[in-house]
């Protein structure tokens, strides 16, 4: 027997430091690399953006660098099309997400039910989402081309237009031509999600809701609904910020044209990078947009305590 | 059967139809389109199918463009993208799935808000910085940004399969005489391999898709994705529709490759941050 | 092969402190069973002399070396748990040589080593399948042979049979009990089943609330239980406590109940008149006998036949207390009995909850 008294217990030395440094280390050297490379492309950039939108610099201006203070934000206050940018973008996602929302949750509750062939079904109506977005804009960009695509006369056809024009050149309606892509593409998103919170739901809930006595529509009213609820809300405000700053539809479809009437903000900023080459000015409408959508963070977050507070 | 439930599995089943149909039909289309030869294509306008198919378009996009240089770059950027962020993300998604520490909850608050912000705006600065050493233009610049781009929806989405690993399993490794990160290896990747082959689906898919960086950091033919390529393509010979859609064709085959793949996973990858939102 | 010492050991999680400082000196080749209900913090301490959890306080030391600080794999201890945590992508073989991979053992020393845990455990067939296609019993011996194909200094075990039905969890602890006689390998086993506890334990480690409560061999945790909780958690049907108050006599010394009735103890205690007391007796000690013999009167509640003897759930004067008999004869006892309390099987525990022995 190896009975050991305490005094030469404490003999042994306490663990090196630095191999408890390193024990302490581990986690960080795991997500050390993925860290630095987030550091190093997106917050780097970050801040130099924000830099930017307090100097003048032009690629094709040799002379541009220089410290200009809040020249851009006074422009930009001016800047009718910028407006014109706020109100589109509001259109453009407010219209997207609704329509998004509405059909994917349609479909999901459509393949709530089991059926024969669900799996292949699902696959199906699923597949628009791993469409590349460029191939959906140019994809619906040649739907509505009445060259070669079946829309205009279709909707000539039903009285919807007047002749079988592009509505992508129609001033009034070529925003609903990157809408209609964003939510042929956008609708499984949702459908997935919300498929995913219905089926966690206990079927048991429902069998005994229809023991008592509750009908289809009461059912979906005390059950499904409540369940859903926070997916719905989640998904809904995150989907939000995510599609209001989405500009490849645009940009493939419509280039922000007719006459800015489809220009949303994200795709301003980058036509002003991209096509004049204005960083300086990219840079200040980029800020402009941050300050808004943390505006947003914040709203939401107050709204999600005070109905917190309430219950 | 009543009448009454009769007419409701028939409805629902015309609803699934219609869903199907809205989804296929741009795709059809497409396909339709790109098969079409061009005497035909005009003459024979909003027909479903044309009266006579040719593969012509396809083999004048694989012999004589500029495609399969667009194409290989796209399967560089988007495979080296897939294999770099999945390295990246399963270490960081191990740290976030297994060890407590204390600045974990701001990884994870920095990782959602990368998420949430623009990547529009950033463009402009990437551009400056990538350009005085030498990675616009370059196929190695755009794997880079992709990457970071990547990188949190990956973490975690690894974060999620690794969570569903017991954690007896490294705990038995470890007293069977492994260290922490011989038990990541040996025991808990092998587990996690197909949560890996959806990261690198879900990742190769984005990647696969990206448009804007790729526009604005690529100029030449030499180094352009395919998106550039046929961007490029429809706004130069805006008329070759049967080409162009047979481009289309082509793009789609990978994404379509790898959507088969992960289908498993879709609601994983999706509340894992999404990586297209 | 080793002794294990623990001294003061502590645990905290933040400013939730799960063990209050816990002494244990295990001799080496000694089966040790912790016992004691679900979340007391068995596991917890197991884990640390595992090495899977940091030690808050105190020192451990296997084989009189301390270990706080050394990682699991440098402890040369083997663990068994309640998951069994195979590796699901590997064959039994292969999870049975893991270990000895690890440490480059070679070749025909692992297939030695493994094919002799094989046949102890009768394994051999199963060798090449995978853990997916192995019954919960099977599942159980190959965790049992990845444990001893490497003869460590220790095995613990987190209450490794509580996945398994009742018979066959029997047969494993018999085949546990004489595996350990065959190896003679120091032993830490939780469980929080008592039958468990007694059965193989050289000592039993009683714990409640992160504090250990008694230690000693299974029969004296039994017999002589050092306060309420022991008393109350070995033995099923639980041990009877009743309420009462001291009453110091001429000759000999008795307990009052609530009602007034007298029970005379085996001897006087150093108490004050008048204190109160738990007096403890178990099930299988109280003495039944019909409505017209001598005791006390009790009403009769309940009769469980368990087959092997009746349970029976008596009052008297609406204290509930049990009996447990193997006389079938009461199977059909009439609404009263009557009950006598042997002075010899009584327990006396004090205000605080602790046995009173002089
Ligand atoms: N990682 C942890 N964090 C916080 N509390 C824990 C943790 N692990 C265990 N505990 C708490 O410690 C106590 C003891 O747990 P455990 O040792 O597992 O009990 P048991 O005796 O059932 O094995 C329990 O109250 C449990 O809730
Ligand atoms: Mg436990």
């Amino acid at each position: 027997m190896t009975h050991t008294s305490s005094t030469d217990m404490r003999v042994q030395p306490k663990r090196p430091l630095l191999q408890r440094l390193a024990g302490a280390c581990e986690p960080y050297l795991y997500s050390a690399p993925s860290l630095v490379l987030i550091a190093t492309v997106m917050l780097v950039p970050l801040a130099l953006g924000l830099s930017y939108a307090f100097r003048d610099v032009q690629i094709l201006n040799p002379f541009s660098g220089g410290f200009i203070g809040l020249d851009h934000f006074r422009a930009l206050s001016q800047d009718q099309a910028f407006y014109r940018a706020l109100r589109n973008t509001l259109w453009w996602t407010g219209a997207s997400v609704f329509l998004q929302f509405f059909f994917g949750l349609i479909l999901a509750l459509l393949l709530d039910k089991p059926f024969r062939g669900r799996g292949i079904a699902q696959a199906l109506v699923f597949l628009p989402w791993a469409v590349p977005t460029f191939l959906t804009g140019l994809n619906w960009a040649w739907l509505f081309n009445p060259v070669i695509g079946p829309l205009p006369h279709w909707l000539f056809a039903l009285g919807l237009l007047d002749e079988p024009g592009n509505i992508l050149s129609d001033p009034q309606l070529a925003m609903w031509g990157p809408i209609v892509a964003n939510v042929w593409w956008g609708i499984p998103f949702f459908a997935i999600t919300l498929l995913a919170a219905l089926q966690a739901i206990p079927r048991d809930l429902y069998e005994a809701a229809a023991i008592d006595g509750a009908g289809p529509f009461q059912r979906f009213r005390s059950i499904t609904l409540p369940f859903l609820a926070p997916t719905i809300a989640i998904t809904v405000l995150l989907r939000t910020v995510w599609i209001s700053n989405f500009a490849d539809l645009i940009i493939v479809m419509t280039n922000g044209g007719p006459a800015d009437r489809t220009q949303i903000v994200a795709s301003y900023i980058f036509t002003q990078a991209f096509k004049r080459l204005d960083f300086g000015y990219a840079s200040a409408i980029s800020m402009v947009l941050l300050v808004l959508l943390l505006v947003y963070s914040m709203l939401i977050v107050l709204l999600r305590q005070t109905m917190l507070n309430r219950d | 059967m009543t009448a009454k439930s009769m007419v409701l599995t028939v409805a629902h089943r015309l609803a699934i139809l219609a869903y199907i149909v809205f989804a296929l039909f741009p795709l059809f289309w497409l396909l339709k389109v790109s098969l079409t030869p061009n005497d035909l294509l005009y003459s024979e306008g909003v027909r479903m199918w044309p009266s006579r198919v040719s593969f012509d378009h396809f083999r004048f996009v694989v012999a004589h463009s500029d495609f399969p240089i667009f194409f290989r770059n796209s399967l560089i950027v988007a495979g080296s993208t897939a294999i770099v962020v999945t390295i990246l993300a399963s270490l960081s998604g191990y740290a976030l799935s297994r060890f407590a520490f204390r600045a974990k909850y701001w990884i994870v608050a920095l990782m959602l808000l990368t998420q949430m912000f623009p990547l529009v705006m950033l463009v402009a600065p990437i551009f400056k910085m990538l350009s005085p050493l030498g990675l616009t233009n370059s196929l190695t610049g755009l794997v880079i940004v992709y990457s970071a781009f990547n990188v949190p929806f990956a973490t975690f989405l690894m974060q999620s399969f690794f969570d569903g690993i017991p954690k007896d399993l490294e705990e038995a490794a470890k007293i069977d005489g492994a260290t922490q990160f011989t038990a990541f290896r040996q025991i808990i990747l092998p587990l996690t391999l197909p949560g890996i082959a959806a990261t690198i689906g879900f990742v190769f898919t984005a990647a696969w898709s990206e448009l804007l960086f790729a526009l604005m950091l690529i100029s030449g033919n030499d180094a352009a994705t395919f998106p550039v390529g046929l961007l490029s393509f429809v706004s130069k010979f805006s008329v070759d529709f049967g080409q162009m859609m047979a481009a289309g064709v082509l793009a789609l085959i990978p994404a379509c490759v790898f959507f088969f793949l992960i289908q498993r996973y879709l609601v994983q990858g999706l509340t894992a941050g999404a990586v297209k939102g | 092969m080793a002794s294990i010492d623990i001294q003061d050991i502590r645990k905290s999680y933040g400013a939730v402190q799960v063990l209050h400082g816990v002494d244990l000196n295990i001799r080496d080749g000694e089966f040790i069973v912790l016992v004691g209900p679900s979340g007391c913090g068995k596991s917890t301490l197991l884990r640390m002399i595992a090495g899977l959890e940091e030690v808050t306080g105190g020192d451990i030391a296997i084989a009189g070396k301390r270990v706080n600080d050394l990682a699991p794999k440098d402890r040369d201890i083997a663990m068994v748990f309640q998951s069994y945590a195979l590796y699901p992508h590997m064959s039994v073989a292969e999870n049975m040589s893991y270990s000895l991979r690890l440490r480059k053992t070679p070749r025909e020393r692992i297939q030695s080593a493994v094919s002799a845990a094989a046949s102890k455990l009768g394994l051999d067939p199963l060798l090449e399948r995978r853990p997916k296609a192995l019954s919960g019993g099977q599942r159980q011996r190959v965790a049992m042979g990845r444990a001893i194909v490497r003869q460590p200094k220790a095995f613990l075990f987190d209450e490794p049979l509580s996945n398994l039905d009742a018979r066959l969890r029997e047969q494993m602890r018999a085949e546990i009990k004489k595996l350990h006689g065959d190896l003679g390998a120091t032993s830490i086993y939780v469980t929080h089943d008592q039958i468990e506890a007694m059965t193989l334990a050289d000592r039993i480690v009683a714990m409640h609330g992160g504090v250990v409560q008694q230690v000693g061999s299974p029969l004296d945790l039994y017999d002589r239980p050092a306060n309420l909780f022991v008393a109350g958690f070995i033995g099923s049907p639980g041990m009877n406590f009743l309420s009462a108050h001291y009453v110091p006599g001429e000759n000999g010394a008795s307990v009052r109940l609530g009602d007034g009735t007298l029970i005379a103890l085996p001897q006087k205690y150093t108490l004050a008149a008048d204190e109160p007391v738990t007096v403890g007796i178990r099930p299988e000690h109280v003495e039944l006998s019909d409505a017209d013999g001598t005791g006390v009167d009790a009403g009769v509640e309940l009769i469980e036949p368990t087959g092997f003897g009746t349970i029976l759930h008596l009052t008297h004067h609406g204290l509930p207390f049990k009996v447990f008999t193997v006389d079938r004869t009461h199977l059909n006892a009439g609404p009263a009995v009557k009950v006598s309390f042997p002075p010899g099987h009584l327990h006396l525990f004090d205000g605080e909850g602790d046995r009173v022995t002089s």
